[in-house]
């Protein structure tokens, strides 16, 4: 009975579940039970009935966690006494509280394996247990009934879904690694990454970013225009328009006419101008002009929807700024090697990453520790800001003055300007773009802003400049296009009337009104000057001229620069690489604002120049390439390395409103200016979109008619207050989950000091209470043991609470502690002491007061009175 | 070193950290150490079985915490104290950071992990801590 009370606890304490008990339980009995055990059928065990099988796997179950010496003397490979083999009659016999018992024997014994694995022991101790005579029956045991209760039709059914599953998991494996592997430059800029920081590796991830949006617009413009006109059109030199004119052909194929896009560029897909104006084409009757408008409104449709779900991806990854988890320095002290590396080249890397990722977080904590006169640093950016804006408006300024005074010089001769006079525009925008840059950089020292938000300010300074390069540009561009629409209105009028003559001459002198057209050769014609051709010529040379300055500027500001400080250091005066002008640090603000900038150009340019997108796939291309190189083999990390915002949104935002900016003209041409009359997909209408009228009112009347209701403004007008009312509730709402997410941040913070106040044992660092208990009036009276060791008097009490509300709070947390911590410069620091007894009783020996913590009762808030002493 | 006819003997350090996948690890010897029973290092097959079966990807968090917990804690004391985390740091970063910069991560890493105030970590602030942690499974991990 002693035995089957044993059992009895063994098996309450098995069934509870938990490890804990189980552990007491079993190391309270597996001394007893060692003598037990031996005498239980450890040697024996043939021919045991399914009764004493279960008690013996009950006895396993008490002693499982034990450690039996004679267990010790036992290996696999003696004393394995034939396995009992009551098997065969069992299967057949089985009932069914047998096999409910069964079942519960089986998972038990799971149990048992599996927490054994858990277990921190070494492993000759668990391979003891396992070993054990009745432990091995347990696994057997598990295996043979695990098929006969019916988990699968036997052993092999599950064997096999243990192999698929093992298969499945592998195959996942393989598969995400070979996705991962199909991103491409990963590795390179991962290498960025480590050496650099992310601040520098996040202009490489947007420009990535970029060269996937342009290859799907590429592939757009591609497809649906340029390849219908190639394999369907008319070839080159059958109509006026894709002939080059004989006056020029002389110099067609020249290498410098070539480079500057005229000569058989001009006269080629790329451009406006080759595109026939036949309403379909080729055989599958492809409506060419209808899709090259579509095409072109798409461009800025899908580049639109794929930069705001970008934004919208990014917004959701955090706000801005470096994490604000808590253990940021224990994780990445802890968790930042990967043990799975085994590459040397790899490890490197990651020894810079790492080291690069704390310097960052260095950073971020001297920035958060960093405690000024505020009033100095706001007078400071004030008059900084002031500076930057005169700048910024002079700059204004002169480029509105110099593009006037071109104006007026593009009335006179060109032949009596200097050619400093013929290119002043350009040149004073070089010397701006050159000179304003650093100098805001130099004014920006003022405001001594965390260098994250020192780019941003940055980047919007020197688009605004930009934007001046812009409004030039495009001013110089209208001028232009204004001209020729003059010109071609008096070709045009000179072209019918000889075609006019023409008819009549003809008629007259042959007498017939039967007229065949005029016999000429293409290349003979009388061709209008075709301003969208010259449009989209003057976008792509305005971008192979940024790509030539800024390879140029790489090799010679970069490289060259880099070769020369190394290679004379060794013949120099003075330390060239410690002082001027040393290594040049990667110019993140300069990069990703000519990126930005660049894909404006590609998109006011793409309608005019089909082939611009293309141009610019490669460009990126190589830039990858070329910038990847130079960043690595010329450049110095930043001296303050600073981890770059988590939402890449700042860029994004920029990009969003170039991509506006650029919309404008271009959608403004397609309204208001009429095409021209010789040359595009266009010609001979009176505005653009008229193709798509046209193609309206060829369709089945009810199109036309849906059209017509939905193009009513009594539609439209109710549609646009609708929208304008769901953006209202939306950001509504946004901005209520904004406040739910800060509101559970600070609970969560609050609940994390309380734990750790807790833990600590003092008082709760809420200020009120602790007020409150200043209150109490039996306080005053108490005579405070610590009383009797302070030298302040008649501070006393108001020192044990003062001294218990030095706990750390974080800076920047929901300022509890902040301001009173400067107070209290007048108590003694906090010893912070584990607590390791009970306060011991007040008056006691001196060695008690040495850790002058209050009773635990007062951090709960309960309110006892400090016992006389 | 005979396996065949004496299946008991023991690997000694140098030879295991020069195994491709502890290589380039920079805690490869306190990994090795941790493991032996000797303390030195010395590993026989079961030990390096549950070396490697503790870092593989089936093995519990908890475990991995313990062990974890045993492999940073250099002069082998149960407490992580403050020269343990500069070793730590020092060997992740190889030494490229300033003594203060050094003394700043130390500092930090103990006052957001200590919660017991004692200026060290004991197991269960390092547990509390590598808990919460999210890469911790991931990068604690050796597959072989």
């Amino acid at each position: 009975s002693d035995e089957d009370d044993e059992r009895e606890k063994r098996k309450a304490a098995a069934r509870k579940g938990s490890k804990a008990s189980r552990k007491k339980v079993s190391k309270e009995q597996s001394d007893d039970e060692s003598e037990e055990d031996k005498g239980r059928g450890k040697k024996s065990g043939r021919a045991v009935s399914k009764k004493e099988k279960e008690d013996q796997n009950n006895d396993k179950k008490g002693n499982k966690k034990g450690k039996d010496e004679e267990n010790k003397n036992k290996t696999t490979s003696s004393s394995f006494s034939s396995p009992p083999s009551p098997a065969d009659s069992d299967e057949e016999s089985l009932s069914e509280g047998e096999i409910a018992a069964l079942k519960e024997q089986v998972e038990e014994k799971k149990k048992l394996i599996a927490t054994l694995r858990n277990k921190p022991w070494r492993m000759k101790k668990r391979l003891l247990l396992l070993n054990d005579w009745t432990n091995r029956e347990a696994q057997d045991f598990v295996e043979k009934f695990e098929g006969a209760l019916g988990k699968g039709k036997g052993r092999r059914l599950y064997a096999f879904k243990v192999m698929m599953t093992k298969k499945l998991i592998k195959f996942n494996r393989d598969f995400e690694n070979f996705k991962t592997a199909c991103i491409p430059w990963e590795r390179k800029i991962k290498e960025v990454e480590s050496h650099f920081g992310s601040s520098v590796a996040s202009y490489f991830l947007f420009l990535r970013w970029m060269y996937g949006l342009n290859l799907v617009l590429f592939g757009f413009m591609f497809g649906l225009v340029v390849l219908p006109e190639v394999l369907m059109g008319l070839p080159y030199g059958s109509i006026p328009r894709k002939t080059v004119p004989r006056d020029e052909q002389a110099t067609a194929m020249d290498f410098s006419v070539l480079f500057d896009f005229g000569g058989y560029c001009k006269y080629s897909v790329l451009f406006y101008g080759f595109y026939n104006n036949d309403r379909s084409i080729g055989v599958l009757q492809f409506k060419l002009p209808l899709s090259y408008l579509l095409t072109s409104v798409g461009i800025f449709g899908y580049s639109l929807l794929v930069v705001i779900r970008t934004m919208a991806r990014n917004a959701n990854e955090g706000g801005d700024g470096g994490d604000e988890g808590e253990f940021i320095f224990s994780w990445k002290m802890f968790t930042s090697w990967d043990y799975l590396i085994g590459n040397p080249e790899t490890a490197d890397n990651k020894y810079a990453s790492i080291t690069t990722s704390f310097k960052e977080s260095i950073v971020d904590e001297q920035e958060n520790q960093k405690d000024e006169n505020i009033h100095l640093r706001r007078f400071l950016r004030v008059f900084a800001n002031f500076l930057i804006l005169c700048s910024l408006g002079g700059s204004g300024y002169l480029i509105y003055f110099v593009v006037k005074r071109s104006q007026d010089f593009a009335k006179m001769d060109p032949k009596t300007l200097t050619w400093f006079e013929n290119n002043e525009v350009e040149f004073v925008m070089s010397l701006l773009g050159l000179v304003c840059p650093p100098l805001f950089e130099t004014i920006a020292e003022l405001e001594d802003y965390h260098p994250r938000i020192a780019l941003k300010w940055q980047l919007a300074r020197i688009f605004a400049l930009f934007l001046g390069n812009l409004y030039t540009f495009l001013f110089a561009l209208f001028d232009e296009v204004n001209g020729k629409l003059e010109a071609e209105k008096s070709i045009k009028n000179a072209t019918e009337w000889a075609l006019h003559q023409y008819y009549a001459n003809y008629s007259s002198f042959y007498n017939t009104t039967n007229v065949p057209p005029p016999n000429v050769a293409p290349a003979d014609v009388i061709r209008g000057p075709c301003w969208e051709t010259a449009v989209g010529r003057e976008f792509v040379k305005l971008t192979v001229s940024d790509v030539q300055v800024t390879f140029l500027t790489i090799l010679v500001g970069d490289f060259l620069r880099a070769f020369i400080v190394r290679f004379l250091n060794y013949c120099w005066c003075w330390d060239l690489e410690a002082g001027f002008p040393s290594y040049g640090e990667f110019d993140i603000s300069g990069n990703v604002l000519g990126l930005v900038f660049n894909q404006g150009m590609i998109w006011m340019g793409a309608f005019y120049a089909p082939g611009l997108v293309g141009l610019n796939v490669l460009r990126l291309l190589t830039s990858m390439y070329y910038q990847s190189w130079a960043v690595m083999a010329c450049n110095v990390p930043h001296e303050r390395v600073f981890k770059a915002s988590r939402s890449n949104n700042f860029y994004m935002g920029m990009l969003l409103l170039v991509l506006f900016l650029s919309l404008l003209p271009v959608v403004y041409s397609m309204m208001t200016l009429s095409p021209s009359f010789d040359c595009g997909p266009f010609s001979g209408q009176e505005k653009m979109y008229d193709v798509v009228i046209d193609t309206i009112q060829a369709m089945p009347a009810f199109i036309g008619n849906i059209f017509t209701y939905v193009s009513n403004p009594g539609l439209i007008m109710p549609a646009i207050l609708l929208m304008v009312l769901a953006i209202y509730y939306l950001n509504t709402v946004s901005k209520a989950y904004q406040q739910a997410n800060t509101d559970l941040k600070k609970k969560m913070q609050m609940a994390r000091d309380d734990e750790k106040n807790r833990r600590n044992n003092q008082d709760s660092t809420n200020q009120v209470m602790k007020d409150l208990e200043d209150l109490l009036p039996n306080k005053s009276l108490a005579p405070t043991p610590v009383a009797e060791e302070k030298p302040l008097g008649t501070l006393n009490f108001l020192i044990v609470i003062d001294k218990t509300r030095t706990t750390r709070t974080k800076p920047g947390t929901a300022g509890k502690g902040v301001e009173v911590q400067k107070e209290e410069s007048l108590s003694a620091p906090n010893p912070r002491r584990p607590v390791t007894r009970a306060p011991g009783p007040r008056g006691g020996p001196p060695g008690n007061m040495r850790s002058p913590q209050p009773e635990p009762g007062r951090g709960r808030g309960q309110i006892k009175y400090p016992r006389p002493a | 070193m005979d396996y065949t006819n004496e299946p008991d003997c023991k690997l000694p350090l140098a030879l295991i950290v020069d195994m491709p996948e502890l290589k380039e690890n920079p805690f490869r010897n306190r990994i090795v150490e941790s493991f032996s029973e000797d303390g030195m290092g010395n590993l026989s097959f079961n030990e390096f079985v549950d070396m490697f079966s503790v870092l593989s990807e089936m093995a519990p968090r908890e475990l991995k915490a313990i062990y974890a917990f045993k492999i940073y804690d250099y002069n082998v004391d149960n407490y992580l104290c403050k020269e343990d985390l500069e070793k730590t740091l020092n060997k992740l970063t190889k030494e490229e950071l300033t003594p203060e910069e050094v003394e700043l991560v130390c500092e930090k890493a103990i006052e957001e992990a200590d919660l017991d105030g004692d200026n060290k970590l004991s197991y269960t602030d390092f547990e509390n801590m590598i808990s919460r942690a999210p890469d911790f499974l991931s990068t604690f991990h050796i597959r072989i």
